[in-house]
């Protein structure tokens, strides 16, 4: 029994050797919390996007080391952020949208503090902004329908327009969507379908829909970059479904990112299918850098950083005196009247809206 | 013992319980009258039910297509038997990620079969089935083959110079020593494919999902803590039987058995029926192993037009492009170390656990046997979680630390370590040692020259397979992996997340260079196989 003592006691020395080391590497990689720290850090989904340049120049003017943590698509990042609510990951979090924002709020996510670019809001999306200051409007996008060009003209068929074109006859089989259970443009669609058709007539709307073929994925990726005809991506893995849910700012970004760019877009968006989702920033509650948290906060808002969001995010700015780069205005889209929707109904009603048409138009 | 027990209490089943109550206890009570609530709900009872369903169809799949495959690597010899053994390893420890892909080129739209036969099984039960298939065809063919080539092939002659016929023979000699092994990788099959996640979510589309899956999406998607806690713990439940039963079926597999070594078993094949035999078993795993595998490694040197190109691979060691704040082939390193650290941390944990397991016995020590087997079948989300809740506050604020990645895949290494070295240990006769002491041997030198020569090679094969499950970990890695220090499963996770081509050949380069790894490691671990059947 005595060997089996001493290996034991060798084995647990080592395993110990491990625990200590591991206390020696958090001290040395702990460094963001610590207290009047340097780095602020900021939480993101993994879209989030910035150039390098300006970054470095938050730095600068701040004095602050900036870390960004993506962490997984949008909905997860935001779970994630109200799981750790009180010793938050990170100090500022960016990329709440309006359809997860109750969710924050209810948790008490984040602290109040008006941003100091916020008084530059353009009018228009005032409205958006939550009341209490607790976070800052930092820009918005569209969810359309997009839908390739080159089939349309080629069949000698009139894209559709709006919601109610898309349940007509000459569009059967046409149309890929994203469950609005796992992908934030399928969420987006969904709340656009109950805006339009309102509470009690949007499901016999969906009936219509699923009648006249629509598909469902999980993902955006996959709807739009493998079944979607219009994009380079699917054109490549022989997408056959002309209409696809995706962002009003898709076009420019299939333009820009063609080689070489064409005078003008090979997807168009069907601008009466349009919804508005509008992302925000918050100071986390129980940051560890607050006054960093409202400094990046003020630069989320602030034109150097609203000026660079349309070329990496394909987003809106909100500052009302930033005016899109040329590239993405020339091919850019322009939605007029998109659809709205409070998020406080939102709020009420999104996982009853889920729920239900998960046993509608999959099951 | 007791660092083992504080290993599992801290890093499992705390994180697991923080999570599962705080999805039961919102308010600071128990409000346990969710679990029928959430039970009553046509659309979980649904995911209970295909759950079920699909395990028993893709084990039945599995065995009907690996049983003869075991039989032909015990039993014949043909040249590249180990390098095929090692390649049809790999898939068991890749990431569902990456196959996942790998199968979508394959039966997805624009795929070999579509352009083949016009044919299409993504979003069918059928591709989850097969995929299935390709991932366990390794278990069945290591515990099932690796006891069978051990069989005395003298013991069924014997039989039928008694004048049994050859069916007769194999029925009443062979079957019943197989039969608990066979038992055994059935119930691992059945395990793996009971909580299988990626395979149902990248192949399954939105229509199919398992409880694992379903857990996936009630914690990280529609935020239902409750609903999640309550699929966690009938997860746990099916999980605790599903071990119970297999603990006790590996138990009784002990039984004594006239076991020889499994190099004087295996012989060319002789006459058409083994020869068909063998090719059948080589066209199978050509075709349902070695073609994915082929497709993700074409699919990396392909450029958008077809031709030949090395564009991904180069690549990889750029930073721009976006998805990274580091050059992807970073994820190498990160990898490499991660899994070094997991081994080493696996191998402590297991290595004393399958000590303490051989010394005593009774039913306590048991459990402790089937609990050790917990984290293969607990959703890795739960544990990503958990970790997440749990690990935040000194002294054990892990949550920003290097370790924390680790210590997570080293959850899922040590029931590897622990089947592999158990029934070495076991068999160690404990008269040598005494022997060694009566000779003189200081307890230190026994152990030495005694324990060591015998346990060393069972401890490097334990390591080499909590090495390439550590590689391969992806669902707790993916929620607590720094975004500057992704390894590569979540790496190619997120190249798969992005638009553009250059993003998606990137993955596949990735995924080739995984595979390249994992397979370099099996291919050492086939060198240094035991003459006993490990578990796995």
């Amino acid at each position: 029994m005595s060997t089996t003592k001493k290996v034991t006691a060798a084995a647990v020395a080592a395993g110990l050797g491990i625990v200590t080391l591991s206390a020696c590497a958090e001290s040395s990689s702990g460094d963001s919390h610590g207290s009047g720290s340097k780095t602020v850090t900021l939480v993101s989904h993994s879209s989030f996007a910035a150039s390098e340049k300006v970054l470095e120049e938050f730095e600068a003017e701040s004095g602050y080391k900036l870390k960004v943590l993506e962490d997984g698509d949008a909905g997860v990042a935001v779970n994630k952020a109200i799981l750790t609510k009180g010793n938050p990951q990170g100090d500022v979090f960016f990329g709440i949208d309006n359809t997860l924002l109750s969710r924050g709020l209810d948790n008490d996510l984040f602290e109040v503090y008006e941003a100091h670019g916020a008084d530059s809001v353009l009018l228009a999306k005032r409205p958006l902004l939550d009341k209490k200051d607790r976070v800052t409007l930092v820009d918005t996008g569209e969810i359309c329908v997009n839908y390739d060009k080159k089939y349309f003209a080629d069949k000698d068929i009139t894209p559709p327009e709006t919601f109610a074109d898309l349940v007509k006859p000459e569009y059967k089989n046409l149309l890929v969507v994203e469950n609005p259970a796992t992908s934030s443009p399928g969420l987006g669609f969904l709340i656009g379908t109950v805006a339009q058709e309102g509470n009690v007539e949007w499901p016999d709307y969906w009936k219509k829909l699923k009648d006249n073929g629509v598909k469902v994925v999980d993902g955006w990726d996959q709807a739009y970059n493998e079944e979607f005809s219009g994009s380079a991506g699917g054109k490549k893995a022989g997408g056959d479904r002309p209409l696809v849910v995706s962002y009003a700012s898709s076009p420019p970004v299939e333009a820009i990112y063609s080689d070489p760019k064409p005078a003008e877009a090979p997807t168009g968006v069907a601008k009466g299918t349009c919804f508005q989702q509008a992302e925000y920033a918050g100071l986390l509650a129980g940051a560890k850098n607050p006054e960093g948290g409202k400094a990046l906060l003020d630069f989320l808002s602030e034109k150097t950083f609203q000026e660079d969001m349309p070329l990496n995010m394909f987003v809106d700015p909100v500052h009302k005196d930033v005016k899109p780069p040329a590239d993405f205005a020339k091919y850019a889209v322009k939605v007029d009247a998109p659809l709205t929707m409070d998020p406080q109904r939102i709020a009420d009603n999104r996982d009853q809206w889920v729920k239900q048409w998960t046993s509608l138009v999959v099951k | 013992m007791a660092l083992p027990v504080v290993f599992f209490a801290v890093f499992f089943a705390y994180p697991v319980t923080a999570i599962v109550a705080r999805g039961l206890r919102p308010a600071g009570a128990w409000e346990l009258g969710r679990i029928g609530e959430v039970l009553a709900q046509p659309e979980i009872r649904e995911v209970l039910w295909f759950t079920t369903w699909q395990a028993l169809a893709s084990t039945a799949l599995t065995l009907l297509i690996a049983l003869p495959g075991a039989y032909v690597f015990a039993r014949f010899s043909f040249p590249g038997k180990q390098v095929l053994r090692a390649v049809v390893t790999v898939p068991f420890v890749l990431p569902t990620v990456v196959a996942g892909s790998a199968f979508l080129a394959l039966l997805g739209r624009g795929g070999l079969l579509d352009e083949t036969a016009g044919v299409r099984l993504d979003t069918t039960v059928w591709a989850i089935l097969l995929a299935h298939v390709f991932f366990n065809y390794a278990v069945v063919v290591r515990t099932v083959g690796g006891l069978w080539a051990q069989l005395d092939p003298r013991q069924e002659e014997a039989a039928r110079v008694l004048g049994a016929s050859r069916f007769t023979a194999w029925r009443r000699v062979t079957l019943p020593a197989l039969r608990p092994a066979v038992a055994g990788a059935t119930l691992m099959v059945f395990l793996f494919t009971f909580t299988s996640f990626g395979v149902v979510q990248i192949l399954g589309g939105p229509a199919y999902s398992t409880l694992e899956v379903e857990i996936y999406r009630q914690t990280s998607q529609i935020f239902d803590l409750s609903a999640a806690a309550v699929l966690t713990l009938v997860q746990f439940a099916a999980v605790v039987l599903i071990l119970l039963v297999h603990a006790w079926t590996v138990r009784r597999r002990q039984d004594a058995l006239r076991l020889v070594d499994a190099a004087t078993t295996a012989r060319r094949p002789r006459g058409p029926g083994q020869w068909a035999l063998l090719a059948g078993v080589l066209a199978t795993v050509a075709a349902l192993i070695l073609l994915p595998l082929a497709v993700l490694v074409a699919r990396s040197f392909q450029d958008a037009d077809g031709g030949l190109t090395l564009t991904y691979y180069r690549a990889l060691t750029s930073a721009e492009g976006g998805a990274f704040l580091v050059p992807p082939i970073n994820a190498i390193g990160n990898s490499l170390l991660y899994a070094l650290a997991a081994t080493a941390i696996a191998l402590v944990v297991g290595g004393l656990a399958a000590a303490a397991l051989t010394r005593r016995a009774g039913r306590l020590v048991r459990g402790f046997d089937a609990l050790l087997m917990l984290p293969l079948g607990v959703s890795a989300v739960t544990v990503g979680f958990g970790f997440l809740i749990t690990l935040d506050e000194p002294p054990l604020d892990l949550r920003a630390s290097w370790w924390l990645v680790p210590l997570a895949q080293a959850l899922v290494g040590v029931p590897f370590v622990v089947r592999t070295m158990l029934p070495v240990l076991r068999s160690v006769d404990e008269r040598l040692r005494e022997a060694a002491a009566v000779l003189g041997a200081s307890p230190w030198r026994a152990w030495r020259e005694v324990d060591l020569p015998l346990v060393r090679r069972a401890l490097l094969i334990a390591a080499g397979f909590a090495f390439a499950v550590s590689l391969g970990e992806f669902g707790a890695t993916v929620f607590i992996a720094r975004p500057d220090e992704p390894t590569l499963p979540v790496a190619v996770a997120r190249l798969l997340g992005r638009a553009g081509e250059l993003n998606y050949g990137q993955a596949m380069a990735l995924s080739t260079l995984l595979m390249v790894v994992c397979a370099v490691s099996l291919l050492v671990l086939e060198r240094l196989r035991t003459d006993q059947a490990g578990e796995f």
